[in-house]
């Protein structure tokens, strides 16, 4: 047999080249580099690399490609989009990873043991918590601009198995965290079987495993419907389970709250657009020709998503909790772009994947600062009056609450509704007021936070807000800067977005 | 249209100057009157540049326009962000910016005892960079943003001593005021937006051709209650009186020169509309007549010198409005009325300042007498101003009060000799009341309380005084020399035709020149010959009793709104209450009840959260067998 020495665009590559490499550099300099540099090397190699790749994927947004890598990605406008948006909120998310207070000192340590104590005595902070990120980027890179379906779940398992890992090195109730990293582990593998078998039977049913072969062959209209059918139901199993999506959601409470929050953070902002732009891109690709049948299942997905997210959401006392239901009920919202299926629904969830990603890691990042001695403060009760012991983190928060709702001069507010007309322009409007109505019940446990934290009395417990680090100050700043600048100037953005965002087939 | 990057420095100036205040905080009390007046004082030298250059090209290449940002683009709805300097925004630019600047020396002197000096000149940076992007924007959408600036930084500054509660309620009472005229504003734009499909001015313009007149009327009559809750223009006029609560620097800039004459501002831009709408023209003209009187009639009863300089604003701003009602005859007059009363009015507001400095802050004229020699910089430039309010030739007021009211004689019919008369009449009632102003406060015998030691107020506040009298000396003669003003601004407005000629210029001049003899007269024999009583007399006609109480505008008000909107607000919370609360709290129950009944489903079993996504993969197998059969 006769061996092909593969041929590939190094640079349409370099983006997700450049985290690779600095991830390997990242497990070397934990091996080797002093426990005192260790910290700031791995923080600068992580973030270095971070713009490095953003730079990159910068300098390739014009370029247009089927054949990057053989044929295994395509790099077009929305591909360029869609990592630019990962690595922006990767970048700000690191911001939050780079305070160790949140991280167990010794992660293969037994929670409790001598081992962990002497670790955290001695200041022995393992990192590794850097380059297990990098390659989740990496990894989510690869996601939404994968071409084939090998690819694609190459990718998937890529940026899971480190989320699995940092979801596990929470310094504090490390019981909860490593049973939250087992619990997304387990579960994350039994929905990768349901993608393998779904990849499987289309293969089955297109004999081609590239996005373009199943394209032609739905076009064509020549296999058994029925393999195309459990094909593209299976498959969704898989992607409906990263976005978190009623009924595959049931691990995102329970991790959300029990792994560190900075992984919260970057795990509910990344994932979301790495795993929307795979969805996007194959939807909108491979099986935009068979949307009769997959479109009613989708629509009653969405709506029950939508008000699954928003009513549990309202029973819950935990902040984090919340947020993890507010992002099942986002999900919903954002597979009504997926459900549009037009040009608009496309530019929508790419700009709404953006801005609900940052709005959630500024979110995120104020939970890290309010504590007490034993560590974050999550119990919503005890948030009481925080707007009157600390009014810029309050104030903070509110917007970011405020975005998350829809409220108008917010980003949150032109996300909604540029992704709700799409939707609609394409005829599906019992998804728009189910969206609609729930964005209303979203509302309500929203702006309770608000009230709760500006209108009611503190309650004298020690709780305090911790003065932001400068890095947390910059997230915060960042992603406020951002969620406002996008709802009161989203044009500028809109436009860019409107420019690129084509798919090639 | 010429394009220029040079004119977003002049609102950005002030901005950022306000902006430096407001973030420096107490470290800038030093220096920070310093930087405020600098950065109004550059915004005046853009402002002189860009007339420079304006003053070089031809008529048709004088407006000038600069695109900022795509500000809305949302399906059909495209708003930039854009701003557009013509003939008619460069007079406001000049206005606002120089007599702003003035009046900035003014309170560095005026202020200088406060110790929030510092946040008063960040507010009065505010104002000037709202007010510039006001007459600057090119769209009403774009107006409607320093049209709220404005009103937010009136808000700030009447309320600036808001330790006193008297002070605060007078700011939320303009507050409130004016959100009836802001709310006109935001109809009109919607109105215009729904027929027209624009809100840029050149796009409505356009459209306007075409546009029904009931459409155009509509937006017509929206601008104009804008116009009265900004102006202080019958029916939204209550609150004037009360701004003067503020600092009386405020009140020379915001309340007597700039911001109130807004409402001109705005019907004079939308002259394409008014002139498509013969109604709402003729509504704008009503509202002017009504307010002359109304405003003047108030001065003569009131003892404080700030309230009755502040109906006299009103007056003079209802003469502006009238001529802006007269169409395109009138529009160039009431913008020389504007300039003119701009100078006049700001000069004798910082003259009442000036009194007040040496007064102890004694407000009451008929505390006051005798101030002339103790204060004569103070008594020459206020008595400037006078003579120009009083359009007494070669003074401001002559060129462009007369002018006014010749055009209302003119305008032909019985609507011309009715307003003819009014303009008139109301020159006469000014002249008196100006005149008692003068008298109870410079002349006659010193009625003052004992602490009372009047001075002349330092050089940092009469040097701004002289400047204004300068211009209110000269400025009617150099606007209207050789038409200069109305030439200027011709391009901008339709054509108008020769109207009917019912007295010539000099019968009217003569006529007006003879009402204010009469008015002075009356004055002098009133309160020169006769003791002024140091306590304002209780047993006067029922007239001086009602103009005492602002002609009743205030009971007025609240018998017929504030207590119907009481009941009415009454019956709101009631059906809200039993019927929405009721509602949402229900809703609310409901939702957190399913929400605690699906929150079992998070049982924190792997194997139950397993079982649940199988289901769901079954679920969905099934679906589909139903789509396949």
């Amino acid at each position: 047999m006769e061996f092909v020495a593969p041929v590939l665009n190094y640079t349409l590559l370099s983006p997700m080249l450049i985290l690779l490499g600095g991830a390997l550099i990242g497990v070397l300099v934990e091996a080797f580099v002093s426990k005192a540099l260790r910290p700031i090397t791995q923080l600068s190699i992580t973030l270095g690399s971070l713009v490095l790749a953003l730079v990159q994927v910068w300098r390739i947004r014009n370029e247009q490609s089927m054949t990057a890598a053989m044929g295994s990605v395509i790099i077009d406008g929305p591909a360029v989009l869609m990592q630019a948006s990962i690595i922006i909120i990767s970048i700000i998310s690191v911001f939050l990873i780079a305070d160790t207070e949140h991280f167990t000192a010794l992660a293969a340590a037994l929670p409790g043991s001598d081992e962990e104590r002497h670790a955290l005595q001695t200041g022995n902070q393992v990192t590794e918590v850097y380059p297990l990120t990098l390659f989740a980027v990496a990894g989510m890179l690869l996601f939404p601009i994968s071409s084939d379906l090998i690819t694609l779940f190459v990718a998937l398992e890529m940026l899971s198995l480190p989320l699995y890992l940092m979801a596990g090195l929470s310094r504090r109730r490390r019981l909860a965290s490593q049973e939250a990293a087992l619990k997304y582990f387990l579960l994350g593998a039994f929905s990768s079987a349901f993608f393998l078998f779904g990849a499987a039977f289309l293969y089955g049913y297109s004999s081609s495993i590239t996005f373009a072969g199943i394209r032609n062959a739905v076009v064509g209209g020549a296999g058994n419907d029925v393999f195309l059918l459990i094909g593209i139901a299976f498959l969704s199993v898989g992607l409906l389970f990263k976005v978190g999506a009623f009924p595959f959601h049931a691990w995102s409470p329970d991790v959300y709250q029990g792994a560190p929050t900075p992984v919260t953070a970057f795990m509910a902002a990344a994932t979301k657009v790495a795993a929307f732009g795979a969805m996007l891109r194959i939807f909108y690709t491979s099986f935009a020709n068979a949307q009769w049948s997959w479109s009613p299942m989708l629509v009653v997905i969405a709506i029950v998503t939508m008000l699954f997210g928003s009513l549990v959401a309202i029973a819950q006392r935990d902040v984090k909790r919340m947020l993890a239901y507010s992002s099942i009920a986002h999900a919903g919202f954002l597979l009504s772009g997926v459900i549009a299926l037009n040009k608009a629904g496309l530019e929508a969830s790419i700009f709404y994947l953006f801005a609900y990603g940052v709005a959630t890691v500024g979110g995120f990042a104020i939970v890290t600062l309010v504590r007490d001695s034993a560590g974050e403060v999550t119990d919503l009760n005890r948030w009481k009056g925080l707007g009157k012991r600390s009014p810029w983190v309050a104030t903070a928060f509110a917007i970011f609450l405020l975005s998350f709702a829809g409220i108008p001069l917010t980003s949150g507010f032109i996300g909604k509704f540029a992704i709700f007309s799409a939707a609609y322009e394409n005829g599906a409007t019992s998804v728009v007021i189910a969206g609609v109505l729930s964005s209303a019940i979203a509302a309500f446990f929203y702006i309770r936070v608000i009230v709760l934290m500006f209108f009611t009395d503190p309650v004298e417990d020690g709780t305090s807000v911790e003065i932001p680090s400068g890095l947390t100050s910059i997230a915060v700043i960042f992603s406020l800067v951002i969620t406002i600048a996008l709802g009161v100037f989203p044009a500028p953005v809109l436009n860019f977005i409107s420019d690129l965002a084509t798919f090639i087939r | 249209m010429t394009t220029s990057n040079s004119l977003v420095y002049l609102i950005a100036l002030p901005l950022l100057g306000a902006t430096i205040l407001l973030l420096a905080g107490r470290r800038a009390d030093k220096w920070g009157h310093i930087l405020g007046t600098l950065m109004s004082a550059s915004a005046f030298a853009v402002g002189l540049y860009q007339l420079s250059q304006m003053l070089g090209r031809s008529n048709e290449a004088r407006p000038v326009t600069q695109k900022l940002f795509e500000w809305i683009s949302v399906g059909t709805f495209n708003v930039d962000a854009g701003l557009l300097l013509d003939q008619l925004s460069i007079c406001f630019v000049l206005l606002i910016t120089g007599v702003g600047t003035l009046i900035h020396i003014y309170s560095i002197s005026y202020m200088s005892h406060d110790h929030d000096r510092r946040r008063f000149f960040a507010y009065l940076n505010l104002f000037i960079a709202a007010m510039l992007l006001l007459v600057l924007g090119n769209s009403y959408l774009n107006l409607y943003v320093g049209w709220e600036g404005v009103g937010l930084a009136s808000y700030l500054l009447i309320g600036f001593w808001n330790q006193k509660p008297a002070y605060a309620t007078a700011s939320k009472k303009a507050f409130v005021m004016n959100r009836i005229g802001d709310m006109g504003l935001s109809f009109a734009i919607m109105i215009a937006f729904a027929t027209l499909g624009t809100v840029s001015f050149e796009g409505i313009k356009a459209a306007s051709g075409t546009a029904s007149t009931a459409a155009l009327t509509a937006i017509g009559i929206m601008l104009l209650v804008a116009a009265t809750g900004k102006s202080a223009q019958f029916p939204l006029q209550a609150w004037l009186g009360d701004a003067m609560a503020g600092p009386t620097p405020v009140s020379a800039l915001i309340h007597a020169a700039t911001m109130v004459t807004a409402g001109v501002y705005l019907i004079t831009r939308s002259n394409f509309i008014f002139d498509a709408a013969p109604t709402a023209q003729l509504l704008v003209v009503i509202v002017g007549a009504i307010t002359l009187l109304f405003g003047a009639l108030i001065g003569t009863a009131k003892d404080d010198i700030k309230k009755a300089l502040a109906a006299s604003t009103m007056s003079q701003i209802g003469y502006m409005i009238l001529g802006a009602g007269l169409g395109p005859v009138g529009y160039a007059f009431a913008i020389m009325h504007l300039l003119t009363h701009g100078f006049f009015k700001a000069g004798m507001f910082l003259g009442a300042g000036s009194v007040m400095h040496g007064m102890n802050d004694e407000v009451n004229m008929r505390k006051y007498g005798a101030l002339r020699k103790f204060m004569p910089i103070t008594f020459a430039t206020f008595g400037l101003g006078y003579l120009a309010i009083l359009g007494v030739p070669p003074f401001a007021g002559f060129y462009s009060k007369d002018m006014i009211i010749e055009t209302a004689f003119n305008s032909g019919g019985s609507k011309g000799i009715i307003l003819g008369t009014v303009t008139l009449l109301g020159a006469g009632i000014t002249a008196f009341y100006m005149t008692r102003v003068m008298i109870l406060t410079f002349t006659g015998k010193a009625r003052w309380d004992e602490e009372a030691h009047p001075h002349e107020s330092p050089l940092l506040m009469w040097l701004p005084m002289v400047v204004l009298a300068v211009g209110s000396v000269s400025s009617g003669f150099l606007l209207s020399r050789g038409d200069a003003l109305v030439n200027w601004l011709s391009p901008l407005f339709a054509e108008h035709g020769e109207h009917s000629e019912l007295m010539k210029p000099i019968v009217v001049s003569g006529l007006a020149l003879a009402m204010v003899a009469i008015g002075v007269a009356i004055a002098f024999l009133k309160y020169s010959r006769q003791e002024v009583a140091a306590v304002a007399p209780e047993d006067v006609s029922v007239f001086t009793k009602i103009a005492r109480q602002d002609l009743m505008q205030d009971r007025f008000n609240e018998a017929v709104f504030m207590r119907t909107g009481q009941q009415l607000t009454q019956v709101l919370v009631k059906t809200d209450e039993a019927v929405i609360d009721g509602a949402v709290r229900g809703v609310g129950r409901l939702a957190l009840g399913s929400g605690s009944i699906l929150r079992g489903m998070q049982t924190g079993f792997v194997r139950s959260y397993a079982a649940l996504i199988l289901i769901g993969a079954a679920l969905l197998i099934a679906a589909i067998w139903v789509v396949v059969q």
